[in-house]
């Protein structure tokens, strides 16, 4: 069929190309060990700490941030829901696979961050940058997540490391997106009376783009570290440890039981990580 | 009257042209063409169209047009918020579009600040943060920014909502949070685009008597948007109206309602109501006069019949009102043979100042049968008011018998 519709036009070398592109890339071992050794060791802080923390120590500090940040609206169902989930996630054995998970979303959720909102701010101050990043983020976000773990592999090793990457990948797009959108949408008259005022551009983004932008970046970051989440099964494909490998080993094993018991598990963390996160989006007030 | 104030602002052929092709839009602009030709021709916009005009220290300079007419864009070339196509605009003789960015800034900072249609403050911040921000970007230490933000907010009268935020304001006291941020500045000119166009009737009523009286107290430079004529009337020294880009008339209130430039002015001021602006001076007619000291009945009654009037205003030789006389009176003096006219003279005659608003008379004018006599300062005889020129005015006929 192929032969007959193409004719004669040859089958353009798609896969080799890239298999050089990876090939040549691999060569610049020290930098890629040096991105490894310094994503590493921003997990290896967070797991370090979560190991420090009793497990009851931990729970009552979440609640009593859950606490804090919802100081002016008291949600009482979701501390009750987040002392039996965690509660749960302890009593089924799954502690330290749960933290392992926790430290991998943070990790990526906080380089997505750090990297995805300055892009953001870019994209909304240049015309060239957006015209640039859009088509590159609908192409990092559309990509089969499977994907990035190839090139993850042969660039970063197995383990944690580019599972973070990968995640970092799939899951940055959002924070760019909203914060670039969070900044356009800011009222011309509000930009104005920035201007008229005598701003330089560093006091207009810091004390009227992002506060007046900060609802939307923070959806974006509630997004990405959704997104980073979701990615946690597929990680542990290359290694990465955490919940994801439990439901990656049900899966070998067809254990629907286990299986279902770590995915719960995941659900519980996300529910929690995603309510936290869109109570920082809400506005604050002095009063 | 304005000829001996000095020039703050001067704008010498101040051009923008939005869009492609402006070389074009121009060339074809100073042939003659009009913004809708030019637009249909090139594509570009007109925005404002070479304005040349001076606003004189501490004076309120209302620039008036309909939406479109460019006096937005025009507002905003002055501070630079949009970059002029051509053109310059000088402050204090300091040629704005030869000053850097940081100059410019320095300009924005302390010489001048707008106030905005729709206020323009941040929802993020409380009542006294946005009065504070024009300080707080120049780095003025928090306690000094707090003390002038909130002399700021006192001066346009609202004080104690320091902690509110704007959305928990109404509109009329948002605008005035947009004009203490403005004041809190201590700027020389103030730039207000459309201040008070989002208010309801009686708040605007309101910002307008107050700006007036922050004026009173402040002498600043204000310009202001707007384009509502009765505004621009009551709060202007002198008005600019602009139609199309251009600049069509520049004058004190009473110039544009008694010489209108043109058929468009003369139709845009024909739903005023000119009773606030108008002002006795404008509508008074030359009367019959008799000075008292030269003339008796005889050339009293004389002079009443070839002007064929009843009444005659009687004066002594420096022209000092002494009252009126009744025809019938003069005549019965000259049946008697009586040569003075001191004993028919009546004193009681109702009378008014030159800058008397014309409001303030009507009432009066319908209820009495004598018309006003407009005097001076010095009690001379200016002019007198009938009925019917103050109605010819009102209409907007020009008032045309007096010399």
């Amino acid at each position: 069929m192929n032969s007959i519709l193409l004719g004669s036009i040859p089958q353009i070398p798609l896969a080799h190309w890239i298999d050089n592109f990876v090939n040549w890339l691999v060569q610049f071992t020290g930098f890629f060990n040096g991105v490894t050794n310094f994503i590493g060791s921003i997990n290896n802080a967070f797991q370090w700490f979560f190991d420090l923390v009793p497990i009851w120590l931990f729970i009552v500090l979440v609640l009593a941030l859950t606490y804090y940040i919802n100081r002016d609206q008291q949600n009482w169902g979701l501390l009750i829901f987040e002392f039996l989930g965690l509660l749960m996630i302890w009593n089924l054995d799954f502690w330290r696979d749960m933290t392992q998970t926790l430290t991998l979303v943070l990790t990526s959720s906080l380089i997505a961050l750090v990297i995805g909102i300055p892009l953001g701010i870019l994209m909304a101050k240049s015309h060239t940058a957006e015209i640039i990043l859009k088509p590159v983020l609908d192409f990092m976000q559309t990509m089969p997540a499977f994907v990035y773990l190839i090139p993850a592999v042969a660039l970063f090793g197995i383990g944690m490391v580019p599972g973070i990457v990968a995640s970092v990948i799939f899951a940055m797009p959002p924070t760019v997106r909203m914060t670039n959108m969070g900044i356009r949408e800011v009222p011309d008259e509000l930009i104005e009376a920035a201007d008229s005022f005598g701003s330089t551009e560093w006091q207009k983004l810091f004390k009227v783009e992002l506060p007046i932008a900060k609802t939307s970046l923070m959806a974006g970051v509630n997004q990405s570290m959704m997104l980073s989440l979701s990615m946690v099964v597929i990680a542990s494909m290359i290694g990465a440890m955490g919940l994801g490998t439990k439901v990656y080993f049900a899966v070998g094993r067809n254990d629907a039981g286990n299986g279902f018991a770590a995915g719960l598990a995941i659900v519980v963390l996300a529910i929690i990580l995603d309510r936290l996160t869109q109570s920082l989006t809400r506005t604050r007030r002095k009063h | 009257m304005s000829t001996q104030k000095s020039t703050k602002v001067e704008v010498n052929n101040l051009t923008k042209i939005f869009g492609k092709h402006i070389n074009k839009a121009k060339e074809l602009s100073r042939q003659g063409k009009d913004k809708a030709e030019i637009l249909k021709e090139t594509g570009a916009t007109v925005g404002v169209d070479r304005a040349d005009f001076k606003i004189y220290d501490g004076e309120i300079f209302v620039i008036m047009g309909l939406s479109g007419s460019g006096k937005s864009t025009l507002v905003r070339m002055i501070n630079r918020l949009i970059e002029p196509t051509e053109g310059e605009v000088l402050i204090d003789g300091e040629n704005l579009m030869k000053i850097d960015k940081k100059q410019l800034r320095e300009v924005r900072r302390k010489k001048m600040s707008m106030v905005f249609q729709n206020f323009g403050l941040l929802p993020n911040r409380t009542i006294l943060e946005n009065a504070e921000y024009g300080l707080e970007i120049q780095g003025v230490d928090k306690a000094t920014r707090e003390a002038k933000a909130k002399e700021a907010l006192d001066t346009v009268g609202i004080s104690g909502y320091n902690d509110e935020y704007p959305d928990q304001l109404s509109g009329g006291m948002q605008q005035r949070v947009g004009l203490a941020r403005a004041l809190a500045n201590d700027p020389e000119i103030l730039l207000m685009d459309e201040a008070f166009s989002a208010l309801d009737p009686l708040n605007r009523t309101d910002m307008q008597d107050q700006l007036l009286d922050i004026q009173e107290r402040l002498h600043k430079t204000i310009i202001f948007i707007s384009h509502d004529l009765n505004e621009a009337l009551k709060i202007g020294d002198r008005i600019m109206i602009m139609k199309d880009a251009k600049v069509i008339q520049t004058g004190t209130p009473e110039d544009i309602l008694t010489h209108p430039a043109n058929e468009y002015v003369e139709e845009f001021i024909e739903n005023v109501d000119r009773s606030k602006v108008l002002t006795a001076g404008n509508v008074m007619i030359r009367p019959t006069i008799v000075n008292i000291e030269k003339a008796g009945p005889r050339l009293a009654l004389k002079m009443m019949k070839d002007t064929e009037v009843s009444t005659a205003y009687v004066v002594d030789s420096s022209r000092n009102l002494l009252g009126i006389v009744d025809a019938n009176d003069v005549i019965r003096l000259v049946r008697e043979k009586n040569g003075d006219l001191t004993s028919i003279v009546q004193t009681k005659v109702p009378t008014t100042s030159e800058d008397t608003p014309i409001s303030d008379l009507l009432d009066d004018i319908s209820q009495t049968g004598i018309p006003f006599a407009v005097i001076n300062d010095k009690k001379q005889l200016r002019g007198i008011i009938v009925r019917g020129a103050v109605l010819g005015a009102l209409a907007g006929n020009e008032v045309s018998d007096f010399e």
